[in-house]
């Protein structure tokens, strides 16, 4: 393997082009979000300018943008902490005799290939289903006033969050098995013998040595949450997320607006990922410290 | 991301320490939110698609209406019901997307896993083609129309070009920029199963194919493919899934002109025709489930000769 061998050189323009693909495009409207007041979906630029994120700020049409990057916001970091912790738990659970691991882990796995409009149709109808039951249970114990009040059980925090969890605990689960594949029992072992109790050997043990991987685990709980729609699309009710008022603005709004909210959203997502390289860093580096000190 | 093909490490890692009492208990919540929201809606979904349903309400029975009326007029063989061209339509992107996106993949993760030889430039390049996953499919679809609109990038530059007199109006909102929007959106989900499977080949085998005069095809077809053949697999079960139920890119791709059985699904449910979207949900995943079924097959029919 000393020479390149002939096929380097085609592969490498191919890997190229295939960056160019995917990134390009991406340049392009973070490009043009800055179209001056002139400008228009397309180039030629006419001038640099702010102007398209303010009126961005003033609000879509009917829609209010503020109010779903929010929502969006909240509904992610939800997420997030809910994939880290079930992830977390679940991966240590596999690594123990699990009566019925092998069919969690498929439902899992199927979970994660299912047709996303699947899954979202059937959580809308298990809420519009509750809420028919609560309706009936309100009304056969003469609660009038709550009656009235009822609106629907699917919202943001219930149908949407479990939603979203079909989607991210998958990836969650997954790595954390590739963490426990290259994991040795042996320093819990070491912890045991030294009087540790479990928790202890989890605490200052396993969780320093696992931590870059679960910071990992909220990066895609977070990401994945964010720009998320198919699974969300059926099973939210009333409000929408970013995401989903996004797709909704792609066919109404004719103005570089829209590429001021993809620069907007993309900039949460590249910084979420950067929070999450540097957190990966320096736990990296505090492990190396301790182990050369 | 090294993950995909991971079986559960209880299979085969010593087990740790514990009993499985404790073990229950930390695999309870991730349990209770699969059966809450993955298995107790799939349930549903098939009770559901037998109810009748009017204009207000679900009405609870056993019924095969909706069966019937997702393949109303079907029988007839010379003009083609909706159903069957919408599935049909589905399965010809079904087709190119896939074609495209493993081609792609596999060159892409081929140069990542063999001609890279620096491990730290190996991760870094990874890592740059799975950086756009993480950001938002719609931002990565509506990117693509500054460049193919009426009077995009590429359009413009073709008319400086007095390539055509005037503008290509089949860029965009078509069968071209949905399928090149499946691409771009979904190449991922090739290269990260592919690139994962060839990393764990034995490098001395290529070594060994090339002392044993094979040419550099032979090795490619007859040892790198097999033995990357788990990844293609899980590659191709991705991209195959995720474009048959996708309502949301051949939508905005599409200008909302396109039909897709996610998207007649989507639009049932937004009329409260519950039952209907149910039993075409049905349909579709039985389906799914077939393809899924014969992609696996073909991992152990080869394993089997």
């Amino acid at each position: 393997m000393e020479k390149r061998s002939g096929s380097f050189w085609p592969l490498a323009i191919v890997f190229s082009l295939f960056v160019l693909f995917m990134y390009g495009p991406m340049l392009v409207i973070f490009i043009l979000s800055f179209q001056g007041p002139e400008g228009g979906l397309t180039f030629p630029i006419r001038g640099l300018s702010l102007h398209w994120f303010y009126k961005l700020a003033e609000g879509l049409g009917v829609v209010d943008i503020g109010a779903a990057l929010r929502r969006s916001l909240g509904l992610g970091v939800a997420v997030m902490l809910c994939t880290v912790v079930l992830s977390v738990l679940a991966g240590l659970a596999f690594r123990k005799k699990l009566k019925g691991g092998n069919a969690l882990f498929f439902i899992v796995v199927a979970s994660l290939i299912m047709p996303s409009i699947i899954v979202s149709l059937g959580i809308g109808l298990e809420f519009r289903l509750l809420d028919t039951g609560i309706k009936a249970l309100l009304g056969a114990f003469g609660m009038d006033d709550a009656l009235e009040g009822f609106g629907t059980s699917l919202g943001l925090f219930t149908s949407a969050l479990g939603a979203h969890l079909t989607w991210t605990l998958p990836f969650g689960l997954l790595i954390m098995f590739a963490v426990f594949n290259r994991f040795s029992p042996s320093y819990e072992e070491a912890a045991r013998d030294l009087g540790a109790t479990p928790w202890q050997g989890f605490r200052h043990v396993v969780l320093p040595l696992i931590a870059p991987s679960v910071v990992g685990i909220g990066m895609f709980g977070f990401t994945l949450s964010w720009d998320e729609i198919a699974r969300t699309s059926q099973a939210i009710g009333d409000v929408n997320t970013l995401p989903l008022e996004l797709q909704g603005l792609t066919s109404t709004v004719t103005t570089p607006s829209i590429y001021a909210l993809g620069t907007v959203t993309t900039i949460v997502s590249f910084i979420v990922m950067g929070v999450t390289l540097a957190l990966v860093w320096l736990l990296g580096r505090g492990r190396k410290g301790r182990a050369s000190a | 991301m090294s993950s995909t093909t991971a079986p559960p490490p209880s299979a085969n890692a010593t087990p740790a320490p514990g009993r499985s009492l404790s073990a229950w208990w930390q695999a309870t919540p991730l349990t209770v939110v699969f059966a809450l929201f993955f298995l107790i809606p799939l349930a549903l979904i098939l009770m559901v698609s037998f109810w009748d349903f009017n204009e207000y309400e679900l009405l609870p029975g056993f019924t095969f209406k909706n069966y019937i009326s997702v393949f109303d007029g079907c029988g007839n063989m010379a003009d083609m019901c909706t159903t069957f061209r919408t599935y049909l339509s589905t399965f010809k992107f079904c087709l190119m997307v896939w074609l495209i996106t493993l081609v792609v993949g596999f060159a892409v993760s081929y140069f990542l896993a063999f001609h890279v030889r620096s491990s730290g430039v190996q991760t870094l390049l990874f890592v740059l083609c799975t950086i756009p996953f993480w950001t938002s499919n719609v931002i990565r679809m509506i990117s693509w129309v500054p460049l193919l609109g009426r009077n995009g990038l590429v359009n413009q530059t073709l008319m400086q070009m007095q390539l055509v007199d005037t503008p290509v109006e089949w860029l965009l909102f078509s069968d071209f920029s949905v399928t090149l929007a499946f691409v771009h959106l979904y190449t991922m989900f090739m290269i990260v199963p592919i690139f994962n499977s060839m990393m764990r080949i034995d490098r001395s085998l290529l070594e060994a194919a090339n002392d044993s005069g094979a040419s550099g095809w032979q090795t490619l077809w007859n040892v790198i493919v097999p033995l990357s053949r788990t990844g293609i697999i899980i590659g191709s079960i991705f991209v195959i899934t995720i474009v048959m139920g996708d309502f949301v890119t051949i939508g905005v791709m599409g200008g909302q002109q396109i039909a897709s059985i996610g998207k007649i699904i989507q639009v049932q449910t937004s009329y409260l025709q519950f039952p209907l979207a149910a039993a075409n949900a049905v349909i579709l995943l039985a389906i799914v489930l077939m393809i899924i079924y014969g992609l696996t097959r073909l991992v152990d029919i080869r394993k089997e000769l």
